[in-house]
């Protein structure tokens, strides 16, 4: 007796715990003759039905691949479908000598040393009773040449198998992505993912884009056929067979036809533009030029195809919307013209008389103006209108870099947008923290200065330019980019809509807003650095021009376009929204050593924007067809 | 001397016991050779981990019940603060959590529970004994669930199944009120929707497959379809030794751990598989006994809670291995090859060689 003062009755407890125990005892012969049962019942009762599974060589797991999802524009134009093609199939534990099989199979069909090869890997991988194809795509001829010469090879035959196609080529590459064959890295995934069994038969598996971010959506469920097999792994008969559930079909939000429009207008210049609705974050339009042809990776890419697009200077696998970095320059401005009226630093009336350059007090150092000998005296709305560099100088340091890094990280600069795919860059929004731990220095007021107009530090991609712009469009309320807009399920057919998700909600003043939107409009008015792109447009379109330096410029040199070699020339940069009183789209533009923003970057936009306002199609891609044939042979 | 020497070793061995326990293990040997391919590698290497488990084994039945309840808290603590570690700093493996790196070794802390919870419960019962009352047993259940929460969420189900028995049995044979237990039965089936949604979707899948194995042939269902062909194609005597076609046609999985009994069940028949069980029952009677005659509440407790569990391991193994229960990775006893299994194991039954050996010290 250790504690309390009661008495324990030692004999009644025992009685208690072994009756408890006796319970148990009963417990335990009742469960393990249930065992000895189901030993019995598998043993004894269907020892024969398990004996002829285990003695014809044992029941056979056969695989069914899911048909893919579809891709689909906003208005159901297939941006990746399926097609079948024939499909020459060896059931390896059905031939007796493989290599004889397969030489001799050369003499009538066209076999490569490279389907060889692609056979020998996939043979390696595979379980037994697979069946695996050899050559696809044969031609009538081929099929025609092979039935004749059946009878000569017993465990091959021809399958119809589905491919993956990319009817639009380079014009969404850089959106949908492509499928390519497993590896053994997508294996490991899928097999921590704990998929990796509804993965058996699949060849093919999303590598980029879309088919990657939605692999699970598209990939579908696998069915499979219950197989008996004799002794020489031939089937005998389906014992059960559970079809397979194709992969749900994606609705993308991207206008196919305004992102062909898009694609065009770039010509030949290299670039990115993103379209986006304001209100919801639907993606209209997402491009990056040059593309590439995502039908050369579904069987894996070949050589002299890879080392084309791996060497080009244009840089085609690149994707400059969602990678490509460059810094904001002027389209940086209206930003910043916000954030001195929003934390108190300008009002609308004040007003700088700008000499050309800036300088920080007690420094001889000049920050110059890309308007030599200055633009006189300029207040906030003229500061936009004509870009004027001197104002925003002045403002910056004004600002400091803590509360410039605060503000603008709010519309998304420097951090990732949270778009639907894969591989997205940050940026670069500089803070004293950022350059510490960069270059493990710390920051001082010069370099606040260029930060303003958007150069120093600065970097964005194109994606966060048009998700800013679009933000701003919404009165400050950030909205996540998305590709997909709604996604149908293969079995119910039921469309389910997929949310708009705020990202960031500002509270913003709204006659800042309207000052800061009212001088983005005369930027496309006569007098404004795009009044040429905004010339006779049907509706207000909000816009602003930006140069990002290729090469820097020493203080005291003049930059002559004429004089820099094409590759070293100024990045054009355009951000736009329309119409500027109830914005429908927003566009950010850049156009790769295209010059000023106003020339190059702002006519692009302003094909996009006609398009999707009033069904406009360019002058220039009204030639007979160019709208409706999509492909570019 | 040496006859002095020698029982002096074998003082605190229980001899029934180290029977019944040495024929199960030499089966699982013979089985063992045949699962892994004929390769002697692997059963020289069981014999190996047979070996340390039974060092174990002798050491702990020397310690006498009193002490070993002293090593409740202390272990339980460290125990709690591992499985803390792990699932905070754990190795994720197959989307798992479950082990711990400490300098060069790793360690899996959920292993360590399956003896600490009981021992942990039996000494706080023994302590409380004189006033055990109700709020004594949600303590306990408290102390309990902990640890299971901790395991179930790594996941690893097969542990956390036997952890919360071992402690279960403790609180059912320490007098845990009927009605208490009938209520947590009927709370029990009520919160099953909640619980479904709390599993992972592979063990949500298993389960599922359990229902109907057909269902998935390729995944979680192709285990026990190739197993239930294994045995059923054994009929009564089985094929004989070494000559299981599914278990040589690498039909099965993971053969030689948790799906060794298929492979028995294919070469020994029904009569291999009722031989195992027999000498399970040996095992686990003579443990009861033992529990049935300790003198002390902790010895009553921990000798029946160990048992319990192990009737456990042998019951939901031999259930998955022929389809009758859902898989959860859970070793056969003794027999599955693993070192990890066979320590845990055989430190519970010197525990209960050590409760049977010092009876006669405590009494007097």
């Amino acid at each position: 007796m250790k504690f309390g003062t009661e008495i324990r009755n030692h004999k009644r407890e025992l009685y208690y715990f072994r009756l408890r125990l006796a319970l148990s005892a009963a417990f335990v012969l009742f469960a393990f003759s249930l065992l000895g049962a189901r030993l019995f019942y598998l043993q004894v009762m269907q020892h024969d039905h398990y004996q002829t599974l285990a003695e014809n060589n044992r029941i056979s797991i056969v695989p069914i691949v899911p048909n893919r999802g579809l891709i689909l524009d906003r208005n159901g134009v297939p941006l990746a479908n399926n097609y079948s093609a024939y499909t020459l199939e060896i059931t390896p534990s059905k031939v007796d000598d493989l290599d004889a099989t397969i030489n001799s199979l050369a003499g009538i069909i066209d076999i490569t040393s490279r389907d060889r090869k692609r056979f020998k890997k996939l043979l390696e991988e595979s379980k037994n009773f697979e069946t695996l194809p050899i050559r696809s795509h044969l031609t009538e001829v081929e099929v025609a040449k092979f039935a004749v010469n059946r009878y000569r090879f017993p465990g091959v035959e021809i399958k119809a198998r589905l491919f993956r196609h990319y009817p639009h080529m380079e014009t969404f590459s850089h959106v949908v992505g492509h499928i390519g064959r497993i590896s053994e890295k997508d294996m490991e995934r899928l097999d921590e993912e704990d998929v990796l069994s509804n993965y058996r038969g699949t060849d093919h598996i999303g590598k980029l884009g879309l088919e990657q971010s939605y692999e699970q959506q598209l990939h579908g469920v696998t069915g499979f056929e219950q197989v008996e097999t004799d002794a020489g792994g031939r089937a005998v008969r389906t014992l059960a067979r559970t079809p397979p559930t194709s992969g749900n079909t994606l609705y993308l939000s991207i206008d196919s036809k305004l992102q062909q429009i898009a694609v065009k207008a770039f010509g030949q210049f290299r670039g990115a533009l993103v379209a986006i609705e304001p209100k919801s974050g639907e993606v209209l339009a997402f491009v990056s030029q040059p593309g590439f042809d995502p039908n050369l990776f579904v069987d894996g890419i070949d050589a002299a195809n890879w080392d084309a697009y791996n060497n080009s200077p244009d840089k085609p696998l690149n994707n400059r919307a969602l990678r490509g970095q460059y810094p904001p320059g002027s389209t940086f401005k209206p930003f910043m013209a916000l954030a001195g009226l929003e934390l108190g630093k300008r009002t609308p009336s004040y007003t700088i008389s700008d000499p050309g350059f800036y300088t920080l007090p007690g420094s001889s150092h000049r920050y110059r103006d890309w308007k030599v000998g200055g633009h006189g005296s300029v207040d906030l709305r003229k500061s936009i209108v004509i870009s004027c560099d001197t104002y925003y100088y002045g403002l910056a340091v004004d600002l400091g870099i803590d509360n410039i890094t605060n503000f603008m990280s709010h519309f998304g600069f420097g951090r990732k947008s949270g778009i639907d795919i894969e591989g997205e860059q940050s940026g670069v929004l500089p803070s004293q923290a950022w350059k510490m731990k960069r270059f493990r220095q710390k920051w001082y007021t010069g370099d606040t200065v260029s930060v303003g107009i958007g150069q120093g530090y600065n970097l964005a991609t194109p994606l966060q330019l048009a998700v800013a712009t679009a933000a701003l469009a919404n009165n400050g309320q950030v909205m996540r980019p998305h590709l997909v807009h709604s996604v149908q399920d293969s079995k119910t057919g039921q469309i389910r809509v997929l949310a708009p998700e705020a990202r960031d909600t500002w509270p913003l003043k709204p006659e800042n807003l309207d000052l800061v939107k009212a001088a983005m409009v005369d930027v496309t008015l006569p007098g404004g650095t795009a009044s040429r792109a905004g010339a006779g447009a049907e509706y207000s379109i909000a816009g602003k021009t930006g140069t990002a330096q290729v090469v820097a410029i020493k203080q005291g040199q003049k930059y002559i376009e004429s004089q820099v070699a094409e590759r070293n020339r100024d990045h054009a940069l355009f951000i736009a929204f329309a119409p500027a009183d109830k914005p429908r789209i927003a566009v950010a533009v850049l156009v790769e050593n295209g010059g000023h923003g106003g020339s190059t970057a702002a006519p692009i936009a302003r094909m996009v924007m006609d398009y999707y306002l009033l069904g406009k199609v360019p002058k220039e891609q009204l030639a007979p067809d160019a709208a409706e044939e999509p492909e570019h042979d | 001397m040496i006859r002095r020497l020698f029982i002096r070793l074998v003082t605190h061995l229980d001899g029934y016991l180290l029977l019944a326990l040495a024929m199960i293990m030499l089966l699982g040997l013979v089985v063992l050779y045949s699962a892994a391919g004929e390769d002697f590698h692997f059963v020289t290497r069981q014999l190996v981990n047979l070996s340390v488990a039974l060092g174990v084994m002798w050491l702990v039945a020397n310690i006498p019940p009193q002490h070993l309840a002293r090593l409740g808290p202390p272990v339980y603590v460290i125990g709690l603060l591992l499985l803390l570690g792990v699932a905070m700093f754990g190795e994720i493996s197959h989307g798992a959590r479950r082990w711990l790196y400490i300098g060069v070794t790793r360690i899996q802390p959920s292993e360590i529970m399956k003896i600490a919870v009981p021992l942990m419960l039996a000494w706080y019962f023994d302590r409380r004994a004189a006033t055990l009352r109700f709020k004594d047993f949600v303590i306990a259940a408290a102390l309990l669930l902990i640890p299971v929460v901790l395991i179930a969420k790594q996941p690893d189900l097969g542990t956390a199944l036997i952890v919360s028995a071992a402690g279960f049995y403790v609180l059912f044979l320490g007098g845990l009120s009927w009605r208490v237990l009938i209520g947590l039965a009927v709370a029990g089936a009520a919160s099953l929707p909640l619980l479904w949604s709390m599993l992972h979707d592979y063990q949500r899948q298993r389960v599922l497959t359990l229902l109907d194995p057909s269902q998935d042939p390729l995944g979680a269902g192709y285990h026990t379809l190739q197993s239930t062909i294994a045995m059923g194609s054994g009929g009564i005597f089985g094929k004989g030794w070494l000559h299981g076609t599914q278990a040589h046609l690498e039909f099965i999985p993971e053969r030689h751990t948790d799906f060794i009994l298929a492979v028995l069940g294919e070469e020994f028949g029904l009569f291999g598989g009722l031989v195992l069980l027999v000498l399970y029952l040996l095992v686990i009677g003579r443990g009861l006994a033992i529990a049935a005659n300790a003198p002390t509440l902790f010895g009553r407790l921990f000798a029946g809670s160990i048992v319990l569990t192990f009737f456990t391991y042998a019951f939901v193994n031999v259930g998955m291995v022929s389809g009758i229960l859902p898989v959860v990775g859970v070793p056969l006893p003794l027999v599955s090859y693993g070192g990890t299994s066979a320590v845990t194991l055989l430190f519970g039954m010197g525990a209960l060689m050590s409760i049977q050996t010092h009876r006669k010290l405590v009494k007097t």
